[in-house]
């Protein structure tokens, strides 16, 4: 059954009229075009298709946008300012943080969500932030890089 | 150089981290519809009925297909010619493919799988290498697809005088290995979309490693000349070797394009991923191993047995990789293997990171270890005692260019103060300190060990997949008025940086920015053939023809600017945007205006460049598998700490020195020997495919464990540089290399930390506590052995005589 949901993300307001049982994952991607969330495991445990709602990282694969309405939902697409990028997307380009970059969005986010909360984490705290997110290419340590040196420039 | 050997970006970082790159599953087209695979749910069957009527019927389905509506088989190797896009009279395992359905939605394609009915009658599931060789079983395949009944493939060959060097042998070494299969889970799942013109044009973008092979098997199955197909990879979310085979689900959104007349996507879920498999083989392993005294190797005997799963795929080079590279490490004068790879009813094994060879290291570096412990040698010293030299060949052959093992061992032994922190028995002085441990609750039971390995492997196959004397790598450069560079080249970026390496080589040649070159690859219409992603081959194939192809360019160039200069073009250089005299500073002229005049001179500027591997095979049959234009080393120190109450592992430190050659991007090759050591680690301690009846047991993220950033250790990186004559300023590979000495590293530092052996993959902590505690291990004991766990005995397989190779001169020799 479809129906018109309204859905804010990255700042924009979108009415979308869409299966109401389609996932936050599905309607990012094929609804709203916004390809940069990915699917990895359909089961919430891969961490590709991590989002921010309010802030704080949520699964896309695991949420209704039916429940996120008047919610604030961020995306990689709405990290940068305009061309200007987010020191940790510039950091992850850098440092080689994002090999095949299936990861990368998931991984940004987690790591936005953590510096948002605690600008000045150790790197255990950027490891236990980062558990949940999957990479199977850097080992994760260009990733925990990348972040320590958002960190420190920072300052 | 301004370029090669500097900490650059990827070219194709700025999109990734705005999540502007496209993968396959995020392409779309006009009138698209979605394709699903109905599944066998059978290990074992024949197919005696499918009907498809139900689902036809059903409203917003467009097309079904059966296996009869793709009868051709395909399979990467020509040799093995095993596979059908959708099974014709017989499946082979649980998730090989049966029927498909494209339907105006995903839901509706999944609602009319459900509406096919197949009848199938049951045969009996061969599932394990015993099984395989048990003749009463049903065969998987017909006799034409194998060596014999459910033996794919047998191989036995020796080099030099076997016999002469067990006779000179001081301490002769028998022992049995198994290394688990696992899977690469590259975090992009499979996905393709295909489009079908009314003029009879075919194009497929998909997640693949080899457009070029994808392209060879879809003109086959399909029956369309190649000159109408074009395939194209798009951004690839991960390989690690699980996109390198030609797959059902490529064939079948082709053929329902071409029957629908609609753009087909179809993108396959975690579970059926698990199904595509390609993974690393589990191999069963018998080494018997002759040394001196001093340890100097006399003889090496080394079985393999490989469970190969229900299609051949590369398992014949597997299956030669299981016994291939045991001698470009360590001088062996006499070698004798015989391998075996046989057809279960499981999904088919591959080619993963280190193609058949992490499994055969593994058993080798943990035998050594042995051997050391036994002699009483300190296993790095041993070692570096007895690595190949320069300029030398092995006994079966195999060329060694440059080898910075030597340099690697030390680099890893200072770093980790091996030597300091073991005590006069070589064992790790134990110093966990319970007021240091903070996050273990039994700080006590901790044991903390070291432990080293070390490994080799190719940087490229030296021959193709399927015989031709072309090349296997071309590029096209094209250089213009605007002052852009574009590099055209048939290789696969999976995330390693291969389009990055043509940007940098073709900005360092031209001395640009590497922000004035674009690349174009990946691309069968539009771009020269690249054979792929796969063997390591890309850096230093591709990167020698586009240093072949650049060559011409330059000429043209300065040879005009040297006309407009009045001075001698062999006084000019490329050089920030300029090119200058070297004699005098004065003279120079901006590269924009160097290439218009050189435009003017000689039309439109463009190159190509061909590589093709330097001829070395050795004269056997089989020879082929192992040749390459150079080899890489690696030596890798793994700290553990194991505990003895849960038999838990954790792996806290590891230091690994790779020599890549040169290392043209070290971000980029430190990246590749970091994602090595992850993936060495996660097959060490816990990956595993493993099969109840034939159902995989973990076909899931949730239940297929691997490490997250909890599980990970600082990786202390070492880049040793070689500077190798065949590869582009001396690189040799880095992508799968540095895999190989971590799991024997962690095995090793696991008998360092507790005295037991564990002698097959994955290190869990039922093993260890098994190994601790079992009364079978104290029957070890009494036979002056340390307690283990690993296959107790090596079935007899039906190896045949071996084909007797005389070794080459300089091959190492017996006294």
């Amino acid at each position: 059954m479809k129906q018109v949901i309204r859905l804010r993300v990255n700042g924009q307001l979108h009415e979308i009229y869409t299966a109401a049982h389609k996932t936050l994952l599905e309607v990012l991607c094929e609804d709203l075009d916004l390809t940069g969330v990915k699917h990895g495991c359909e089961l919430g445990e891969c961490g590709a298709c991590t989002v921010l709602v309010d802030g704080t990282p949520m699964l896309a694969c695991l949420a209704l946008p039916i429940e996120l309405q008047g919610r604030e939902i961020t995306t990689v697409e709405g990290m940068a300012r305009g061309t200007e990028l987010h020191p940790l997307q510039q950091s992850f380009a850098e440092l080689g943080a994002a090999q095949c970059g299936y990861c990368t969005s998931g991984m940004l986010l987690s790591a936005k969500a953590l510096l948002d909360r605690e600008p000045d984490p150790t790197r255990e705290e950027i490891r236990e932030a980062l558990a949940g997110n999957l990479c199977r290419c850097t080992g994760y340590t260009k990733i925990l890089d990348a972040v320590e040196k958002t960190v420190n420039s920072d300052q | 150089m301004n370029i090669i050997g500097k900490r650059l970006p990827k070219v194709d970082s700025w999109d990734k981290v705005v999540g502007a790159t496209k993968y396959a599953g995020d392409l779309s087209l006009p009138r698209m519809v979605h394709a699903r695979i109905l599944r066998s749910t059978m290990p074992h069957a024949r197919i005696l009925n499918v009907d498809v009527r139900a689902a036809q019927e059903l409203p917003g389905v467009c097309a079904v297909i059966t296996g009869r509506d793709v009868p051709i088989k395909y399979g990467i190797l020509p040799s093995s010619q095993d596979e059908e896009a959708l099974c014709v009279d017989k499946v082979r395992f649980v998730g090989d493919p049966v029927a498909a359905v494209a339907a105006i939605d995903p839901e509706t394609a999944e609602r009319a799988l459900e509406l096919i009915e197949v009848e199938y009658e049951t045969l009996t599931p061969v599932l394990s290498i015993p099984d395989a060789l048990d003749e009463t079983r049903d065969a998987i395949h017909d006799e034409a697809h194998a060596d014999h009944h459910n033996i794919h493939k047998l191989v036995a060959l020796e080099f030099g005088d076997l016999a002469a060097g067990f006779a000179q042998a001081d301490y002769v070494l028998e022992d049995t290995y198994f290394y688990q299969g696992n899977t690469h889970l590259a975090l992009e799942e499979h996905a393709a979309l295909a489009a079908y013109s009314p003029d009879g044009h075919l194009t497929l973008w998909s997640s693949t490693q080899t457009p070029h092979y994808v392209h060879r098997a879809l003109a086959k199955t399909l029956e369309l000349p190649p000159s109408r197909i074009r395939v194209i990879a798009p951004a690839i979310g991960g390989g690690f070797g699980g996109k390198t085979d030609p797959f059902a689900h490529e064939i079948v959104a082709c053929k329902l394009a071409m029957l629908t007349g609609r753009p087909v996507k179809i993108m396959l879920n975690r579970e059926e991923v698990f199904y595509c498999h390609r993974g690393r083989h589990p191999v069963l392993m018998w080494v018997k191993m002759g040394v001196r005294s001093d340890g100097e190797p006399t003889a090496l005997h080394f079985r393999t047995m490989l469970d190969g799963g229900a299609y051949g795929s590369y398992g014949v080079a597997s299956t030669y990789y299981t016994g291939a590279l045991q001698t470009v490490t360590y001088k062996i004068p006499a070698y004798k293997f015989e391998g075996m790879r046989v057809f279960t009813n499981k999904p088919p094994c591959g080619p993963k990171r280190g193609h058949g060879t992490p499994q055969p290291r593994f058993a080798l570096e943990v035998h050594l270890d042995k051997i050391a412990q036994h002699l009483g040698l300190d296993p790095a010293e041993y070692r570096k005692r007895f690595v190949v030299d320069d300029n030398t060949k092995t006994v079966n052959h195999l060329t060694i260019t440059t080898c910075g093992l030597r340099e690697c061992i030390d680099k890893v032994v200072e770093a980790s103060g091996y030597q300091k922190k073991k005590d006069e028995g070589g064992r790790m002085k134990d110093e966990i300190n319970p007021a240091h441990s903070s996050f273990t609750p039994h700080p006590s039971s901790l044991r903390r060990g070291l432990g080293l390995a070390c490994g080799a492997y190719l940087s490229g196959a030296g021959l193709p997949i399927y015989w031709n004397d072309m090349p296997h790598s071309g590029v096209i450069v094209k250089v213009d008025r605007s002052g852009g560079v574009a590099v055209f080249c048939g290789s696969t970026d999976i995330g390693q940086g291969s389009d990055s390496l043509l940007a940098y080589i073709a900005a360092e040649e031209f001395g640009i920015d590497v922000r004035d070159v674009r690349v174009v690859t990946a691309d069968t219409d539009l771009t020269p053939v690249d054979l792929g992603s796969y063997s390591s081959r890309v850096t230093v194939m591709t990167g020698n023809a586009c240093l072949e192809a650049i060559r011409p360019l330059k000429e043209k160039i300065l040879d005009t600017a040297a006309e407009k200069l009045m001075v001698p073009a062999e006084s000019l250089s490329f050089r920030k945007g300029e090119i200058v005299c070297e004699d005098d500073d004065a003279r120079r002229l901006k590269w924009n205006e160097a290439v218009v005049l050189a435009e003017t001179k000689y039309g439109t500027l463009s190159g190509t460049g061909s590589y093709k591997p330097p001829k070395r095979a050795g004269p056997y049959k089989g020879s082929g598998v192992g040749v390459t234009p150079s080899y890489s080393y690696s030596a890798c120190a793994a700290q553990v700490s194991v505990d003895i109450e849960t038999g838990q592992v954790k792996v806290e430190k590891v230091w690994i020195a790779h020599d890549a050659g040169r290392a043209l991007n070290p971000l980029l090759v430190e990246g590749q020997t970091e994602g090595s050591v992850y993936m060495g680690v996660g097959e060490a301690l816990m990956e595993e495919m493993t099969y109840r009846g034939g159902l995989h047991k973990t076909p899931s993220l949730l239940d297929y464990k691997s490490p997250t950033t909890l599980d990970m250790p600082e990786i202390h990186t070492f880049l040793v540089e070689t500077l190798d004559p065949e590869g582009p300023y001396g690189a040799k590979e880095a992508g799968q290399g540095p895999l190989l000495p971590v799991p024997p590293a962690i095995a090793n530092a696991v008998f360092d930390a507790v005295g037991v052996r564990i002698d097959e993959t994955p290190i869990t902590p039922e093993k260890i506590l098994k190994a601790l505690s079992d009364t079978s291990s104290s029957a070890e004991k009494t036979k002056g052995r340390a307690p283990r766990v690993g296959p107790k005995d090596f079935p007899q397989a039906p190896y045949p005589e071996p084909i007797r190779v005389e070794p080459p001169a300089s091959a190492p020799k017996l006294r």
